[in-house]
């Protein structure tokens, strides 16, 4: 059996080895390792791999031990171990684009997966290995880079060994070490086994490719998981299965923190068909059975009384009174003006001596995931006691520490698969309360067979973690001219790393003012601050976190700030970004794609009365600009354009980048115009899509895209494309209604064009 | 009760109000069609029944009975199916993926019913749920597959950039990317041999 990822013994195995399995098992196994059975064995990696992964592994750098990223197989297809999760961003094409530059392979012959959990998988800058941030390429390009070339070295000596010729002499093709004297050539299928059993070159001592003779980074290359999501044949999570399998579903307590009291029925529902036996869970109740429809039925027929927590409970509680709508006032009205978390200049003495002063206070609202794949989790526990996971997750190291603090099982006892995620933004992280996992692992036990649990999508609407909601209190201070001479922004709020620690940190929650903090405007006096209050909700990230709602917050105060002093928004941008070369290109650029600024409103061909707005947006390395047109239809806001320039410094893939820049205009349109999680009674009001309702086909905007290329260090891309979105469309609605728009989402307005 | 899917019949054991998603997923191992939110809302879970697409997680199985079902798995068996995966493929539509299943059964039975849709055909037709926003590039798509029936440039914002390369590489690339689990082996299949 092939294995090509001996990690050290943390990290478990990519592909378990060696150990007797029964046949389907072995089956599955190969299956789930993304090998077509039969095609695998012809190996090489092993049993080779084994041995000659042990004496290198300890000292190897992260990202340089080029046999637990890489097995070239006899037809010369190349498969690759992805640091990072792929969950529809392309991360797993982009990885492909950069090792098979370096490595001189067409990216098509690739074959990715995700990495097992181990050490030399931690490739980014930072000493982390996460799939989010929008991390994933700027953080690991040099050393993905390398990697390919450090492989690509390795084949040559090998081919120079098979030719008796000095490597300087050979070079090489896609694909093939060729030797231009003799005329001969040597597949990198045919040397791979001798190659990669050489030992790694000096990380250092690899000439990496000159930018300007790329052939697929930079390119619109082709996906390379199309074809496979396009015919069902993509495996997630929630379609794993194993032998002896069993099926849970659950039940959870309405409330966070209330725990299983009496089951008032559990004799009947263990008589419905098809149900091997219930369970209480922490703050759950479950049902194991063969099949999951049962297990469901069987479960939502439960009778609980669920109790109270104690006085000495240390377990997180929703009340019961808990509204979303009294808690945002309860943020409007929060005493205190906060932690400073950017100063520049004097805020007070600038806002004393302005000609104007303007005070306004916005909020953004609570949202959930919805990613359209609802969280499953399977758990095994093998004859020798070994533990094996299959789950969705953005963080296998974090995973498996987790995995291994609550079941006190050894690291090296716990292996972790991480199937294709069915859309993530942000969903799988470690939420105490939000993982699947621990539950899979508690009934596997207790049922001594593997269990898969899934979520209902309404259990995963009553414990999904939210996107955090804040009322920021602004106050900002105009000279005579109507420039802004003072900005203050004070917001009341609790950010997801403070609410997923149930504590502040030292410093201030970056994830929570990112977006109001890091403005590129050049106002001489600013204070941006936190007013910290604590939610009973539970928080997570969200994809393009802080920023999601910050931006939205912000450049829709300016512009109440540039109509308060009689400017155009537009121009009063340029004015403000004056020597900012970079950004007053990319807010000329957007303005350009656009045909010209026009903000209106005018009278469209088809009739319509429009407006445009425009906003930016500096998120996680990357700079935007968005200009969105809009009209009203029956009350509600129809967008009817979006463009969008966005600058990464310099990018990878351009199709991936048009593919996120239209995924993110979606989200956060939905965002603007839809989404809203409401808490009554301490209990969410919508449990299902009916309810929470998502942008659908018909309110999708035409989306328009222009990638600037700055040079500027390398950004990211899943995230950045969409906090500019909402207060562009927010800022052409107040615009084309005249009335100010302070808080998303738009459905609660009632709009008269 | 049995089913005829893609062109088998299968025995299957479930209650006759047990939902016909979770008849293919769980009893027959065909897992391409999707769970997304069992209320009809999301569109993951979208077969065909006599060529007409079908929500399966609000039908009972007992109403597919003896009727043709054809799902994800046996798409590209399909004519039409088969060149919408290949539009599919050209417009580089899926991310995550999840929902692509639904969409594609949608857009076949759409063309199956009006090989030429006009945009309004199109929109009352694609109307599946995508958390990942592909939604300007299903449009391209269907409209490509639409052939001048439609508007071309309705959807052009989305497919700008994109690569226009046959179908072939990538699709033989995407195939061996991605385990193929659950194949209806554990199922009784009474005709077409293994399953
Ligand atoms: S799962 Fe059937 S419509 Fe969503
Ligand atoms: S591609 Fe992810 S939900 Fe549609």
């Amino acid at each position: 059996m092939t294995n090509l990822a001996d990690g050290p013994a943390v990290a478990g195995e990519a592909l378990p080895t060696g150990e007797p399995t029964n046949i389907s098992r072995r089956r599955f196994l190969l299956a789930s390792a993304g090998v077509a059975a039969g095609a695998l064995v012809l190996g090489f990696g092993l049993p080779v791999g084994r041995a000659r992964a042990q004496g290198a592994a300890k000292a190897a750098a992260p990202g340089t031990r080029v046999p637990a990223f890489l097995e070239i197989r006899p037809d010369n297809t190349i498969r690759l171990q992805s640091p990072f999760m792929e969950g529809g961003q392309g991360i797993f094409t982009a990885m492909a684009q950069i090792v098979g530059e370096e490595l001189d392979a067409d990216p098509a012959t690739f074959v990715v997966e995700n990495a097992p959990p181990g050490h030399d998988y931690i490739v980014m800058s930072n000493g982390m290995r996460i799939t989010g941030g929008s991390m994933s390429v700027r953080m690991s390009y040099p050393t993905m880079r390398r990697l390919g070339a450090l492989a690509r070295r390795m084949l040559l000596q090998a081919a120079a060994e098979r030719l008796a010729v000095p490597v300087g002499q050979l070079t090489t093709e896609p694909g093939k070490v060729v030797h231009a004297a003799s005329g001969r050539s040597i597949s990198y299928g045919e040397l791979a086994p001798h190659a990669l059993d050489m030992p790694v070159p000096d990380p250092d001592s690899v000439k990496l490719r000159d930018p300007s003779q790329f052939r697929w980074i930079g390119k619109p290359v082709e996906r390379l998981d199309v074809h496979a999501k396009s015919t069902g044949k993509a495996v997630y999570a929630i379609d794993v299965r194993v032998e002896g399998m069993l099926q849970a579903a659950v039940q959870h307590a309405p409330r966070l923190g209330l725990t299983v009291g009496a089951i008032r029925n559990e004799g009947q529902v263990k008589a419905m068909k098809g149900v091997h036996s219930v369970h209480r869970l922490p703050g759950a109740v479950a049902v194991v059975a063969e099949r999951w429809w049962d297990a469901r039925r069987a479960v939502e027929a439960i009778q609980v009384d669920w109790r109270e927590p104690g006085q000495d409970s240390t377990l997180r509680y929703m009340p019961a009174d808990f509204s979303t709508d009294a808690f945002r006032e309860r943020l409007a009205n929060e005493p205190g003006s906060g932690d400073d978390a950017e100063t520049a200049g004097d805020v007070a003495s600038a806002l004393k001596g302005a000609h104007t002063v303007v005070g306004a206070t916005y909020h953004s609202q609570y949202l959930n995931h919805a990613q359209l794949e609802p969280p499953s989790a399977l758990a095994r526990f093998n004859a020798d006691g070994t533990l094996e996971l299959w789950m969705p997750n953005q963080a296998p190291e974090m995973f498996l520490a987790d995995v291994a603090k609550r079941t006190g099982l050894d690291p090296a006892r716990i292996t972790l698969h991480s199937p294709l995620l069915g859309g993530f933004f942000g969903r799988h992280f470690i939420y105490d309360t939000a993982m699947v996992y621990p539950q899979a692992v508690q009934l596997a036990k207790e049922v001594g067979r593997p269990v898969k649990v899934i979520w209902s999508r309404e259990e995963e609407f009553l414990r999904d973690v939210l996107r955090p909601m804040a009322v920021v209190r602004f106050r900002g201070g105009l000279d005579a001219q109507g420039m802004p001479v003072a900005l203050e922004a004070v917001s009341a709020t609790e950010g997801p790393t403070e609410g997923i620690s149930n504590k502040r940190g030292e410093k201030l929650d970056d994830s929570a003012l990112e977006g109001l903090t890091g403005k590129a405007y050049a106002i001489p006096n600013r204070r941006i601050a936190q007013l910290y209050v604590k939610t009973p909700a539970m928080l997570g990230y969200w994809r393009s976190v802080g920023n999601s709602m910050n931006d939205f917050l912000y450049e829709t105060f300016l512009d109440e700030l540039a109509d308060k002093g009689g400017q155009d928004p537009y121009e009063l941008r340029l004015r403000l970004l004056q020597g900012n070369e970079r950004l007053t290109h990319l807010l000329r650029a957007v303005a350009e794609l656009s045909g010209g600024w026009k903000r209106g409103p005018f009278t469209a061909e088809d009739g319509t009365r429009r407006a445009r707005g425009i906003a930016m947006a500096s998120p996680f390395g990357t700079q935007a600009a968005v200009i969105a047109e809009v009209s009203i239809e029956n009350g509600q806001v129809r967008v009817h354009d979006v463009w969008e320039a966005i600058d990464p410094g310099s990018i990878v893939n351009p199709a991936i980048i048009e593919a996120q820049v239209n995924g993110a205009v979606a989200l956060g349109l939905s965002q603007v115009l839809l989404e809203e999680t409401v808490y009554k009674k301490g209990m969410p009001a919508a449990r299902n899509y009916d309810m929470y309702p998502i942008l659908t086909p018909d309110r999708m905007a035409r989306v328009h895209v222009r990638i600037i290329e700055s040079g500027a260090k390398m950004g990211g891309i899943g995230e950045p494309p969409l906090p500019a979105v909402p207060p562009a469309v927010a800022n052409a609605v107040s615009r084309l209604t005249g009335q100010r728009i302070r808080g998303m989402p738009l459905s609660r307005y009632d709009f008269k064009a | 009760m049995e089913l005829q899917i893609n062109g088998k019949t299968y025995e299957v054991q479930a209650d006759a109000d047990t939902p016909l998603l979770w008849v293919i997923r769980d009893e027959l191992g065909l897992t391409g069609t999707k769970y997304g939110c069992g209320l009809a809302q999301c569109g993951a879970c979208s077969v065909l029944i006599d060529g007409a697409v079908v929500r399966s997680c609000v039908m009972p199985v007992d109403g597919a009975a003896g009727r043709k079902i054809t799902t994800i798995e046996a798409i590209e068996a399909d004519d039409i199916g088969k060149r919408v995966v290949a539009a599919w493929v050209r417009h580089q539509v899926p991310q995550c993926g999840y929902c692509q299943s639904g969409q594609v059964m949608a857009a076949t039975a759409l063309l199956k019913q009006k090989p030429h849709p006009t945009d309004q055909d199109i929109a009352a037709a694609m109307v599946n749920l995508c958390r990942c926003g592909t939604y300007n590039a299903i449009k391209a798509a269907v409209h490509d597959l639409a052939g001048g029936g439609a508007d071309q440039a309705a959807a052009a914002g989305a497919a700008g950039n994109a690569p226009q390369h046959p179908a072939g590489k990538a699709a033989a690339a995407g195939a061996l990317a991605l385990a193929v689990l659950g194949t209806p082996g554990h199922a009784p299949a009474r005709q077409g041999g293994e399953g």
